[in-house]
């Protein structure tokens, strides 16, 4: 069981802000930690892997103390032995697919080991390729090939599907399952995108501004705050202009750009660039599969 | 007899040139990599020394070399006593005075490169267990080549360009100290501009063909998608 509970201040765009979390992880559990941008949810990976050090606090990994303000022990990321997989795969341009997978092997480990898994990831074809030379899909295969290949206990995927396509992720996701099946290391996950967690993880921690909001499984996180009769989107205000008598609303939600009407009163105090949240109630909507 | 002294000066022109760069590559690329990984606060101040050669007269740092190593003075006197050591006019001060005027020129291309690598790099080989030193040599340097072939040549042609350094604490002394900068000066001083001109062609040709060999080679290191 991993248990982080930690204080560490953030210097942030919006000012200094103290990340203070509380969690617990068990073994082989695959997590995800969900949030938006600048939430903390990075750096608190960072923090488990050794890369960043907390202000105060313990880690807790199995009974072994990786961390501890009080006692200063501190376990060097070398010798922590989890996985990594980076947001920019991280793969080194001087060396093969394969090398850079034999490279991420310990004095002693098998090599035949790194064909296994590279079978398994499905990179056989392109062992003797370059970085250079391969789709984004492609490495973050070969990055997830060479956090594994270690055998680490804690598999640590910082949103290692936010560079690619949908169809590249939907895939991809497959592979992260079948790998954590296969492996059964205990698997965290950055993201923010809620389809990916509920499709891989079994448990959420929900971070916002430096602290837990909640936690628990996707669905009771997700359908608590999402799911009710209306729909729900946040966007941003961009145009109001009048027409007659109502107001004509232009908003960006997520990756669209929609048009809605509004009355005199309710565009009262809305200024351009306003965050807003736009509900709609009692219609039946029309959903088509793509 | 004219073309013996052409050659030997040639000769002792690029030996310098070799010594120079062979030292630097490994003193440079030292200090480039402390100047990347430390946050102390002396960070800046090394930074200035590096980079003195670029804004000073070479004449200003090869007269306080000749002074600092001259018989009259302790350090001098006490290399000479010691360690028979000798700086000045000798090949030993022109490589000393040559590695230090050419510093920056070895140090500033191999720190950018650094700089210019992901840290996320580092940080994933440090995941794996590896130690700085493993790092550095199978992560850092291989990635870095461009910057470590420009430091290379350009600290080579910078070092045969040289004029004042090497004329302040070489003090000009035929086939032992006087490079080919120096013998240009030399022959237009005695008005002998034939000869002159040879070892100003030279001098112009070589430089300009390794220019032009570092530019071709990155740019086809950089055409392959390595950066």
């Amino acid at each position: 069981m991993i248990h982080i509970d930690i204080v560490k201040p953030l210097n942030l765009a919006s000012g200094m802000m103290d990340l203070e979390v509380d969690i617990k992880i068990n073994d082989g559990a695959f997590v995800a930690f969900y949030g938006q941008s600048g939430a903390g949810k990075t750096t608190l990976l960072r923090i488990l892997s050794g890369l960043e050090t907390p202000k105060e606090g313990k880690i807790e990994v199995d009974g072994e103390v990786w961390f501890d303000s009080s006692t200063k022990i501190n376990k060097p990321a070398q010798k922590r032995g989890v996985g990594f997989v980076f947001q920019d795969f991280a793969l080194f341009p001087n060396m093969t697919v394969k090398e850079n997978l034999l490279y991420a092997l310990k004095k002693g480990d098998t090599k035949t080991y790194v064909d296994e898994v590279m079978e398994v990831v499905g990179l056989s074809e392109l062992h003797a390729r370059y970085p250079h030379q391969l789709s984004g899909g492609q490495k973050q295969r070969v990055a997830l090939a060479r956090a594994v290949v270690c055998k680490p206990k804690i598999l640590l995927l910082d949103e290692p599907l936010s560079a690619l396509d949908a169809q590249m992720r939907s895939k991809l996701q497959d592979k992260l399952l079948e790998v954590h099946k296969l492996f059964g290391m205990t698997t965290v996950l950055v993201s923010h995108d809620v389809g990916e967690i509920f499709k891989l993880c079994g448990d959420v921690v929900w971070i916002e501004n430096g602290h837990i909001k909640s936690k628990g499984t996707p669905k009771q996180i997700f359908f608590k705050h999402k799911t009710s009769a209306a729909f729900e989107f946040i966007g941003e205000l961009l145009e109001i202009t009048k027409n007659e008598m109502i107001y004509i609303l232009v908003l960006h939600v997520g990756h669209e750009v929609i048009k809605t009407i509004a009355t005199k009163d309710e565009i009262v105090g809305l200024n351009i660039g306003d965050r807003v949240r736009v509900i709609t109630k009692s219609f039946h909507p029309i959903i088509e599969k793509l | 007899m004219m073309n013996e002294i052409f050659i030997s000066t040639m000769l002792l022109t690029f030996k310098l040139a070799f010594v120079t760069t062979v030292i630097l590559l490994i003193l440079g690329t030292c200090i480039a990599y402390y100047l990347f990984v430390t946050k102390s606060h002396v960070k800046p101040l090394i930074e200035t020394i590096v980079s003195m050669p670029l804004v000073l007269p070479p004449t200003v740092l090869g007269f306080y070399l000749l002074v600092a190593f001259s018989q009259e003075n302790f350090l001098g006197r006490f290399l000479q006593e010691y360690f028979g050591f000798r700086l000045t006019f000798t090949f030993a001060g022109l490589v000393f005075g040559s590695v230090i005027f050419s510093l920056p020129f070895m140090v500033h291309p191999i720190q950018n490169g650094l700089a210019a690598l992901p840290k996320s790099l580092s940080e994933a080989a440090t995941i794996l267990g590896k130690s700085k030193v493993n790092i550095f040599f199978k992560i850092l340097l291989p990635n870095i080549k461009p910057s470590l072939l420009t430091g290379v040549v350009i600290t080579f042609a910078h070092t045969i360009g040289e004029f004042g350094v090497v004329l302040m604490i070489g003090g000009n002394i035929p086939q032992k100290t006087r490079v080919a900068s120096l013998a240009v000066y030399d022959q237009v001083e005695s008005l002998n501009y034939h000869e002159a001109n040879k070892y100003a062609l030279t001098l112009f040709v070589i430089s300009f063909c390794v220019l032009l060999l570092v530019y071709i080679v990155n740019k086809k290191y950089f055409a392959k998608g390595f950066k």
